[in-house]
């Protein structure tokens, strides 16, 4: 479905007068899905997991620059086809309220939305009442103004927006931050299903136990680079982890051993090597002058000299 | 003691009270965790127990005393999205200052680096923003934080090192802390008590 090649977004920044400065956010980025397949995609705060998803769309602000293969349904995705198929074929469910109009009723933004993905004028009224109820929204929520939703109701309706219409590939940011539990397992159920009846998931989190649920590939990003793919399976223990970022971020849960970091992992363009060495505890001098590639182990892939 | 006493509170005339008849007590030094179901009014309680909010109904007391609308709040909020909680438009420096200067303690144990305070809050990470947030909260005459939904936006590294510090300077401060959460697991881990809140009722 999604098959994504060595992807960086960088972005130019003005620093003082027109002296003008290059950041890399995203650099040596894979990733694949197929059809069915719900992928999650996890790791730090910042590590380019909602630029992805927007560069995916092409709505990543003007100044950022995309380099990189993407191939949608074994086709490149250029910028001319994206922009035919986005909306239709490629559905974002975004990760913040602010998404929504605020000054329009949040029923007319389902219903627009229906109308967008070629859905007619006739059935646009009763897709929508379909997907209030499918996510067990009451028929007044419809009438309401995005400032009158609870955070999880807000959730529901933007998830009702992307769904409404026949994509093929929902993006999922951040899909259950900020809701209870049984609302979140409700709402990975949605995505789960969606994933059954053929379309492909892209579930961007950093709730690795809820993603773990439905997800059957999970990616690891770590400094703006694919760090580890493994299989869900793989996080049942410390064992199966392949990279030393996803073992640390699996003994932070609170469920574990709930150990955090104090070094930021920052990837500044001079220094060379791994991106993870600094906060690394199998460091050596490997590490400091080569970049490790994205190699392939057992059913995974990982970015790691001593994996 | 921070208590709410028959705590009650609606948005507006012809709403219903999201809750009411609401008792609370937070000790200094305790950890108290709260859980529930979304748009029950657990972040609206938090509001009302900072003074952001007066209550509808009942009132919030704070050893022995009503909550004063002026002067330093000694119940402080710290809200799931930093970003919004920071004044976009003054760097990091100056939203620092806002309380009072933090001492120079309570930044390095919050890891927080010189470097960032020239910088536009847009410029930092949740996480560094958060902790941001974090410093200007614990002035010197904080006694009790409220954290709703603190770190559900953060990665579970980030998290986890969050935690940690405010549980530090919780227990040398005797600070008393209501942890909203939708995360049980998180809550189990670091409270001594936990209410499970349905809106209108409040299980010990």
């Amino acid at each position: 479905m999604l098959d994504i090649q060595d992807l960086s977004i960088r972005f130019t920044r003005y620093t003082f007068g027109l002296k003008k400065k290059e950041t890399c956010v995203v650099q040596g980025l894979d990733l694949s899905i197929a059809p069915g397949q719900v992928m999650a995609v996890i790791g730090q705060s910042g590590a380019g997991k909602s630029l992805l998803a927007h560069a995916l769309l092409g709505i990543l602000p003007r100044n950022a620059q995309v380099e990189g293969r993407v191939f949608f349904k074994g086709k490149p995705l250029t910028p001319e086809r994206l922009s035919t198929l986005r909306g239709r074929e490629i559905a974002l469910i975004p990760q913040s309220i602010t998404a929504l109009n605020p000054l329009l009723r949040v029923g007319v933004q389902v219903a627009r939305a229906a109308r967008l993905s070629g859905i007619s004028k006739k059935d646009a009224p009763t897709t929508v009442n379909r997907a209030f109820s499918r996510y067990l929204l009451q028929k007044e929520v419809a009438t309401w103004f995005p400032f009158q939703l609870s955070g999880g109701m807000a959730r529901r309706v933007l998830t009702a927006t992307a769904t409404v219409g026949m994509a093929d590939l929902i993006l999922a940011d951040e899909p259950t931050s900020g809701l209870d539990p049984a609302t979140a397992k409700e709402a990975l159920g949605h995505l789960r299903e969606l994933a059954d009846t053929g379309k492909a998931v892209l579930l961007i989190t950093h709730d690795i136990e809820a993603a773990l649920k439905i997800a059957d590939m999970v990616t690891v990003f770590c400094a703006g680079t694919t760090v580890e793919v493994a299989s869900a399976d793989d996080f049942k223990g410390l064992g199966q982890l392949r990279h030393p970022y996803t073992r640390a971020l699996w003994n932070a849960l609170p469920a574990n051993s709930f150990i955090g970091t104090m070094k930021p992992i920052e990837r500044s363009p001079n220094t060379t090597g791994c991106p993870f060495q600094t906060c690394c505890n199998e460091q050596d001098a490997v590490c400091g002058h080569s970049t490790p590639e994205l190699k392939h182990s057992s059913a995974g892939r990982v970015r790691c000299h001593h994996a | 003691m921070l208590e709410a006493k028959t705590l009650a509170y609606r948005y507006g005339k012809q709403c219903s009270w999201l809750f009411d008849d609401l008792d609370l007590q937070i000790a200094p030094g305790e950890i108290v965790g709260m859980s529930g179901p979304s748009g029950r009014g657990k972040s609206t309680l938090a509001k009302v127990l900072a003074g952001y909010l007066p209550p509808g109904r009942g009132s919030v007391m704070i050893g022995g005393r009503p909550l004063q609308g002026s002067g330093h709040c000694p119940v402080q909020l710290l809200f799931q999205h930093p970003e919004l909680a920071v004044n976009p438009r003054w760097k990091v420096g100056k939203i620092l200052q806002e309380g009072e200067e933090p001492t120079a303690d309570l930044c390095k144990d919050l890891g927080l680096e010189p470097a960032w305070f020239d910088r536009y809050p847009h410029e930092l990470s949740g996480g560094e923003l958060q902790r941001i947030c974090l410093a200007r909260a614990l002035s010197s005459g904080t006694r009790y934080l409220l954290c709703d939904e603190m770190t559900s936006m953060l990665d579970a590294l980030t998290q986890a090192h969050i935690w940690q510090i405010i549980l530090d300077i919780a227990r040398s401060r005797r600070l008393g802390l209501l942890v909203i959460s939708h995360d049980t697991t998180l809550i189990t881990r670091l409270c001594s008590r936990n209410i499970s809140y349905f809106g209108d009722t409040v299980n010990h």
